[in-house]
């Protein structure tokens, strides 16, 4: 077993088990940490797919600001731990054989796909090196009126959070 | 470089997004909903990684990069609304925020 693959099952384990502590923490806080071990270890195999400016986006984004942004409210309406309640039995007695079934039906389709057995930049396709250079000028032409867009909708964002959140006089 | 073929990341990133589906059911404060929101997002934003790779095309990183700053105004307005929800209600619980069920 080659370096890549002990490092992508290294990785892909520490990702599913945090996403496995986010569903079984009763403390939002320690959902919170659960959800940045997932968010690094999937920026390392954003790195091993060769997207570098994705991992660094998702380390400084993502586990930086979200999570950032995340674990202030819970700071800030002192979050504690999560009451249980019986009320929803739709959620009780279908969620978890629906999930998992959801689980296995993506697994198996994703498996058997049309590139399933393509290696990811393997022998065959190693000549084109997706550089920083490259998907900015994808981003700046082809793409130039999503990205403006994008800018109107966090400006938008910025609005609704500072309305939703301010208090009433 | 990477030789670990592309379904095992899309596997990956089913399993997650499972994983995120049954915290949506599952969890009942809000804060950690939108947590499992976030979790599915970047299930989602694996599975582009890998088939930008697998195609060689810049488009999926594009798509992540939209699907991020989407999330990041996602998490922006979701919290707000627990602040106030929170504020109205005196509990994070989302099973108390029950006047628009049927």
């Amino acid at each position: 077993m080659s370096l890549p693959f002990i490092l992508f099952f290294v990785f892909a384990f520490v990702s599913i088990a945090g996403a496995l502590l986010l569903i079984l923490a009763r403390e939002p806080i320690h959902s919170a940490l659960a959800l940045i071990l997932v968010m690094m270890s999937l920026a390392v195999l954003y790195l091993m797919l060769g997207a570098e400016f994705i991992a660094a986006v998702q380390i400084i984004v993502y586990a930086g600001a979200i999570m950032v942004l995340f674990v202030f409210v819970i700071m800030l309406l002192n979050a504690g731990s999560e009451e249980r309640t019986d009320f929803s039995k739709i959620a009780k007695y279908a969620g978890l054989p629906l999930g998992i079934f959801l689980l296995l039906e993506l697994a198996h389709w994703m498996a058997h796909s049309l590139i399933g057995t393509t290696p990811a930049n393997g022998a065959g396709s190693a000549n084109v090196m997706v550089s920083t250079r490259e998907l900015s000028l994808q981003l700046f032409q082809k793409y130039l009126f999503p990205f403006e867009a994008t800018s109107i909708l966090i400006l938008i964002a910025i609005l609704g959070a500072l309305v939703l959140a301010k208090r009433d006089e | 470089m990477s030789v670990v073929p592309v379904s095992y990341y899309l596997v990956l990133s089913a399993i997650l997004f499972g994983f995120g589906v049954v915290a949506f059911v599952f969890k009942r404060n809000i804060i950690t909903i939108f947590m499992a929101i976030e979790l599915m997002l970047n299930a989602v934003n694996l599975a582009f990684v890998a088939f930008a790779r697998a195609w060689n095309q810049l488009d999926g990183l594009v798509f992540v990069f939209f699907v991020i700053v989407v999330a990041a105004a996602e998490a922006a307005v979701g919290l707000a609304i627990a602040i106030t929800i929170y504020q109205n209600r005196r509990s994070l619980n989302i099973e108390r925020v029950n006047l628009l069920k049927f």
